[in-house]
């Protein structure tokens, strides 16, 4: 086990990141770490930014992250990973979801959507990994596992056993779906090299 | 066994395990869970009531009746409940009553971000602040014995990073413990100015003893590390201060009021340099220097916003402790993201038609709150529940007509405190309009039940309260009812009500789209589309500002985007399809029509 872990995950009101944030917590905490994790509750629902802050290690104390400390970004939205970027530390790992989400107000001055999010992200000393999660979904038949698809990818980074993970997922996700929602899991497991 | 918890499900737990009896609050953020929880122990009592004094005054009751009982609401419902939160220093609290204040830090949720540790001071009452949801879970135990050990109620004070991180817990079994029973006593119960002369009396002997206790109570402990760095600190920034000063010698109050004086003292003569480390207002540094000792805390960690790990780090670089250190820099305003409503949100035609109609339009705490931002553009001002009449009904005052003027208030916060408000524009003849949107629910917290809602939180069917009818029974004549999914009928309406002199309600009909859960299957209806070949790449449809609706990838011979609607997110309001002007956008499948 690692003295420290620090995640942060973030992306867009709606896009289950609150659900993947509670399996990873509940993985770490049945792998015998300390955990803390915090978000913000309220305006996630209504298409604001969300962030959950996942620390995990043998004793944490903040609920929240350093800048500058986090060991894996997981982004869901491209935008969202240029956002919060600062928040990782040299050499970290920040996992991009290729996709983008214009807010519904887009159209209006000031909401011009970001140009070049990946090759801004790639400008910093971290290892980029890019995922296109929505299309190894979709390849898997359904489009409400995208949060399966980036757990899978994430475990990559935690050393945390695929059974402890399997429990957790059967423990939180609908009765009939354990199946499709462990192979996108896996799916992601083998998206990055 | 332990379990990851939050800090409100932590004390929701704590009730359970330390035999509560009765539990009641309004919601409001970052307090609401506390009650959702409490309820899932169908061993205590537990209510949603109208308001934050209501809520009080029931939780006073039952302590009363030797119960022991808890109250919850968000900071500023304290301003609402502070009446019943004062007198009742004189009376105590014979069962044990805690007092749940959520502060939000950094306004997440808020209109302000006042600090309720000085209420605890103003009333002389124990104040105690767990820092993780370990300590929420314990410290109700702690307050609870404290309560009734004194006969006094006990602020169990939270802040939005301790309400909502979640930590592992150590999970027990349930205490039961006897209601005593109420003991006639009017001298100590009847607040009368010949009984309150006496009860003050008692109540500062009582703060006294209080005093005496916090100097021995193990809730406020030392962590002995290098002398050269002292730091006294509360709440979450406990936590904060571990991260990044981990060698330093910690005061850890668990208890920041009454302050435990003779401790502090020895402490601080025992360190070289004493940092106080709190967030908001100085409470505890400014008593600490009053009591002549030197020490340093809001001039190196602000009193605007909350805490963060990298803010108090950064004190301390500034206080010459640590070096700073070299980061990725901050990138600029990536984009902005506005919460907006909801797809199928039944506020959004309102707010979208009083914009177009230029009215002034005095606005309330809600969901509804949102209009006010682009493009829907309507809502000038907002201060606190239930301020949308009593403003409209001044500014009508002033300028010497109410035409165009336009309160909106929601169902939910109508009861809470817009009855009054309403009752007191009658009897002024006010010429306002009132729109009480009326959706079933308190909404922005996460669905809860209220009296217009027809059941408990328990879950049981009560009786509900009829808006049309309250308003009629308060003297009110011009009630119109509106679908809001109709926005020509809903204009007309409108403006009528506005070009007139009289006091005017209009209630809207149609309930939440979000909550509760099992409401949004029957409120879904055939969802619409864009013909792309119609479209004309006006945009109009997105000034409805509804998640569901985005550019398409499609561009106009003018190289104007054509708009989309996401099918799984329409609910077929029809909204946007109203105010497209050239017919473009309609249901998918058949013509299943809003009404």
């Amino acid at each position: 086990m690692q003295d420290k872990m620090d995640l942060l995950m973030v992306g867009v009101g709606g896009q289950g990141i609150l659900l993947a944030s509670e399996l990873t917590a509940m993985a770490a905490f049945e792998a015998g770490m300390d955990v803390k994790k915090s978000e913000v509750h309220g305006m996630a629902q209504r298409g604001g930014v969300v962030s959950s802050h996942i620390r995990l290690g043998k004793k944490v104390h903040s609920p929240l992250i350093q800048c500058g400390d986090a060991d894996v970004l997981l982004a869901f939205e491209q935008a969202e990973a240029l956002r919060w970027i600062h928040f990782l530390k040299e050499k970290g790992h920040v996992v991009v979801n290729i996709m983008t989400l214009v807010p519904p107000v887009g159209f209006l001055k000031n909401f011009e959507y970001p140009r070049d999010t990946l090759k801004r992200i790639q400008e910093h000393p971290v290892s980029v990994h890019p995922v296109h999660a929505a299309k190894i979904a979709y390849e898997l038949g359904s489009s409400r596992i995208v949060n399966m698809v980036l757990i899978g990818v994430l475990s990559n980074f935690l050393g945390i056993s695929k059974e402890i993970w399997q429990t957790a997922i059967k423990k939180r996700v609908p009765d009939g779906t354990e199946e499709i929602n462990m192979r996108a899991f896996d799916a992601g497991v083998s998206a990055i090299s | 066994m332990k379990a990851i918890l939050s800090g409100n499900e932590a004390v929701a737990r704590g009730c359970y395990e330390y035999g509560l009896h009765v539990a009641t609050a309004y919601p409001g953020t970052p307090s609401t869970e506390i009650l959702e929880n409490v309820s899932k122990y169908p061993e205590i009592y537990a209510e949603w009531c109208p308001n934050e004094k209501v809520a009080f005054e029931v939780a006073m009751g039952a302590t009363f009746e030797g119960a022991r009982s808890l109250v919850a609401m968000k900071h500023v419902g304290l301003n609402v409940a502070a009446d019943p939160f004062m007198s009742l220093s004189l009376i105590g609290a014979p069962g044990g009553l805690i007092v749940v204040s959520a502060d939000d830090p950094g306004m997440h949720s808020s209109q302000n971000e006042q600090d309720n540790r000085y209420y605890a001071r103003f009333a002389g009452y124990p104040c105690l602040e767990p820092s993780d949801s370990q300590e929420a879970k314990d410290f109700v135990q702690q307050s609870l014995e404290l309560s009734i050990k004194f006969d006094v109620p006990v602020m169990l004070r939270m802040t939005t990073r301790v309400c909502h991180a979640q930590s592992v817990v150590e999970l027990g079994s349930r205490s039961e413990y006897p209601v005593e029973g109420f003991r006639r006593d009017p001298q100590k119960f009847v607040v009368l100015p010949a009984h309150a002369r006496v009860r003050h009396q008692w109540a500062v002997k009582r703060l006294a003893r209080i005093r005496e206790y916090a100097e021995s109570t193990p809730l406020n402990y030392i962590e002995n590390g290098d002398k050269k760095l002292g730091i006294i600190t509360d709440g979450v920034a406990y936590q904060y201060v571990k991260e990044v000063m981990p060698d330093a010698t910690v005061f850890k109050l668990g208890m920041v009021y009454p302050l435990p004086g003779e401790k502090i003292r020895s402490f601080a003569a025992g360190v070289e340099r004493l940092m106080i480390v709190e967030e908001l207002e100085p409470f505890i540094e400014e008593q600490i220097k009053a009591g002549g000792i030197a020490c340093e805390g809001k001039i190196y960690f602000s009193n605007l916003g909350e805490l963060t790990p990298d803010s108090v780090e950064n004190g301390f670089a500034e206080a010459g402790f640590l070096k700073k250190r070299k980061l990725f820099s901050v990138p600029e305003e990536v984009i902005q993201r506005p919460p907006v409503f909801c797809p199928g949100c039944p506020h959004r035609g309102i707010y979208y038609l009083l914009n177009k109609l230029k009215a002034v339009v005095t606005t309330d705490i809600g969901c509804y709150t949102l209009g006010v931002l682009p493009p829907l553009n309507a809502g000038d001002t907002c201060v606190e529940m239930g301020a949308s009449i009593g403003v409209a009904v001044g500014m009508s005052k002033a300028r010497g007509s109410g035409k165009g003027i336009v309160a909106t208030i929601g169902d939910s916060t109508f009861l809470h405190s817009g009855m009054t408000g309403l009752l007191n524009a009658v009897n002024d003849n006010a010429g306002i309009t009132i729109i009480i949107m009326d959706n079933r629910i308190t909404a922005m917290t996460g669905g809860q039940y209220h009296p217009g809602t027809g059941k408990t939180l328990m879950g049981q069917p009560s009786g509900k309260a009829d808006l049309a009818r309250i308003c009629q029974a308060l003297g009110a004549s011009r009630i119109k009812v509106v679908d809001p999914y109709r926005l020509e009928d809903t204009k007309s309406v409108l403006k009528e009500e506005m070009d007139n002199e009289t006091l005017s309600i209009i209630i809207t009909n149609r309930p939440c789209a979000l909550y509760p859960p099992e409401n949004r299957k029957k409120i879904k209806r055939s969802p619409f589309q864009v013909d792309l070949e119609k479209c004309i790449g006006c945009h109009a449809c997105m000034r409805v500002s509804c998640p569901a609706i985005s550019e398409s990838e499609q561009k106009t011979d003018k190289g104007n985007t054509k708009s989309q609607i996401d099918k799984l997110l329409c609910t077929g309001c029809s909204v946007c399809a109203q105010v497209c002007p050239v017919g473009a956008i309609y249901p998918a499948k058949g013509v299943d029509d809003a009404g």
